[in-house]
């Protein structure tokens, strides 16, 4: 179970250029002031759930992803995963706890070819079961990471590619924006951790049967009994959905049963009450 | 030879034991192995220190080791080797040294190797620089190489300098005739107070000749590199150089570029960059459970791969 405990991102405004796209008002040019990107979120996400988050830009929502993961620090507030504090743990050690994360614009890497990405997140996750070996353990196994070809080929087929025209390729310019997004999912797929965020899985693949991909969560979830947190914007990936998330402007405005939440949705942002920035409304 | 020479052989040639084909392995200043084959001939020179490979005309599938150890501390050298490559030849040549120093004294080599590249052939040579122990002095070389690429010739010209060698410069001459084709790949890593000069100088003077100079180099702690490339197009050609260095702690690396159209229809295109490590992509790597450490070691040795 993760639980987000009054959660609050601030950046100051010398850095709001690296948070634009974060935020609505990210253009604003005040000088020595901090902006809250994220304001007091309490939210429990219980396990074996598939939960999404979705909002309109700028609404805090990669942000969360990143305090999740531990890419970014909270101002103030406390992150638990299984009842652990893991708030001040390193991304690796949130890694080795069992969270995996997606980028939602997927890193290259000149020389490290798909194989060796695939190894490296399967390998880690073949011992995740078992945190408690002895860090000499873990090392050595990361040193010579081993993937057998048939989970090879299963990781890379569930997104949609061919093992034989990957695997040795580079994780580089060379590849396209959809198949570096695919490839990214399948490093997800491979660590198999109890828990995983997605943070706008949907982008750039739109020329991927979007069925895949659905499939592709809906595998994790159930077959798998592992948790995800899926930002989207879509409503294919909202409608499989366990509950739905509403984030605006740094606040939960709504949170609920998808089917209390997505009819409200879907009758068009410009009338839904979630889509506002007001304070966020209790649970019921 | 001891325990020391072949661990540097292994190093700089991949040999576990003596290969087969032609070779000549240089251990402390003087030839200790030869083997010649019916169409490799490998001659010591009479004038100076080193040796004539001759490789007839039509000579295929065929490899040349040449590699060179020093494991006596403080001892230098300076040898020639000349490479007398036939029409229609397809072969591979292994050069290379390594250098063992474990006294307070220099130990240096020095190599020029020149190319003499007959007409259609294909050349791929290989040459890695290793140096090992901890004493005082250092580890030097200075290897020159020049090329003189026949027609419809190509030539694969691999460098590899990872570890352990002091100071080292390096300068490639290259002459192409027309359609001949030289691809050039440099990986070199520098550590402690190391410095490394590598400096190409591609003379694109055939008809249709093309050039393709890659330099993937990491620089550690306080070393300094400087890559230099200069590729004159003297005629319709195609000229291309890429520079790619990963600076880390206090090191720093120039890269120097040069390209010269002396012809209408020569294109060149130089390329470099230079930065350290992109902190996303060590990230990424921590998301999959490595220690940010790991992370730094498994983008270092993808890149030099």
């Amino acid at each position: 179970m993760l639980e987000l405990q009054n959660l609050c991102f601030q950046i100051s405004e010398e850095t709001s250029e690296s948070a634009n796209d974060n935020h609505p008002n990210g253009l604003t040019s005040e000088k020595n002031t901090s902006r809250e990107i994220i304001k007091n979120i309490n939210l429990t996400f219980d396990d074996h759930s598939l939960i999404a988050i979705t909002g309109p830009n700028g609404g805090g929502k990669s942000t969360l992803a990143k305090l999740i993961m531990g890419v970014e620090q909270p101002t103030s507030g406390r992150i638990l995963y299984n009842g652990m504090d893991i708030t001040h743990m390193t991304i690796s050690e949130r890694a080795n706890q069992g969270i995996s994360f997606a980028f939602q614009q997927p890193v290259r890497f000149k020389g490290i070819k798909v194989k060796d990405l695939l190894a490296l997140a399967a390998g880690d996750s073949r011992k995740k079961s078992d945190t408690q070996k002895t860090a000499e353990l873990t090392v050595s196994q990361r040193k010579a990471p081993s993937l057998k070809l048939p989970d090879a080929c299963d990781f890379l087929s569930k997104v949609g590619l061919c093992a034989r025209d990957y695997l040795n390729r580079d994780v580089d310019a060379s590849l396209s924006g959809g198949e570096l997004k695919r490839i990214e999912i399948a490093t997800i797929i491979a660590r198999n951790t109890p828990l995983s965020v997605f943070d706008e899985p949907e982008a750039g693949i739109d020329l991927w049967s979007f069925n895949n991909l659905i499939q592709v969560f809906e595998d994790m979830h159930q077959e798998s009994g592992n948790s995800l947190i899926i930002i989207s914007h879509q409503e294919r990936i909202l409608n499989i959905a366990d509950e739905i998330v509403v984030l605006a402007d740094g606040s939960v405005t709504a949170r609920g049963r998808r089917e209390d939440i997505l009819p409200e949705l879907l009758k068009g942002t410009e009338s839904c009450k979630f889509y506002t920035s007001s304070p966020a409304t209790p649970r019921s | 030879m001891d325990d020391i020479q072949r661990t540097l052989l292994e190093q700089v040639a991949g040999l576990h034991e003596m290969p087969s084909g032609a070779y000549n392995i240089r251990a402390n200043g003087k030839s200790s192995e030869r083997a010649t084959t019916a169409h490799i001939d490998i001659v010591t020179k009479t004038d100076k220190q080193g040796i004539d490979i001759v490789i007839r005309p039509g000579t295929k599938k065929e490899s040349v080791h040449i590699p060179v150890v020093l494991s006596e501390s403080g001892l230098t050298e300076m040898v020639y080797n000349d490479f007398y490559v036939g029409d229609d030849c397809d072969v591979t040549i292994v050069a290379g040294c390594g250098i063992h120093n474990s006294g307070d004294s220099d130990s240096r080599h020095d190599g020029v190797h020149a190319f003499y590249i007959g007409k259609n052939s294909h050349v791929k040579y290989v040459e890695k620089h290793y140096g090992s122990g901890d004493g005082k002095g250092s580890r030097i070389m200075n290897p020159e190489t020049r090329i003189e690429l026949g027609e419809n010739s190509f030539m694969e010209l691999e460098t590899v300098q990872i570890k352990g060698v002091d100071s080292t410069k390096r300068l490639t001459s290259a002459k192409l005739a027309a359609n001949a084709k030289i691809i050039v790949t440099e990986k070199l890593m520098t550590h402690g107070t190391q410095t490394a000069e590598t400096c190409f100088q591609v003379d694109l003077d055939g008809e249709g000749s093309s050039a393709n100079i890659i330099s993937r180099s990491v620089a550690r702690e306080e070393s300094q590199q400087i890559f230099l490339s200069k590729i004159n197009g003297n005629n319709r050609c195609k000229g291309h150089s890429e520079c790619d260095g990963i600076i880390m702690d206090s090191s720093k690396i120039s890269a120097i570029p040069e390209i010269t159209a002396n012809h209408p229809d020569a294109e060149l295109i130089h390329e470099a960059a230079i930065g350290k490590i992109a902190g996303e992509q060590i990230t990424k790597l921590m998301t999959l459970g490595l220690t940010e450490a790991e992370a730094e070691a498994q983008i270092v040795n993808g890149f030099l791969k």
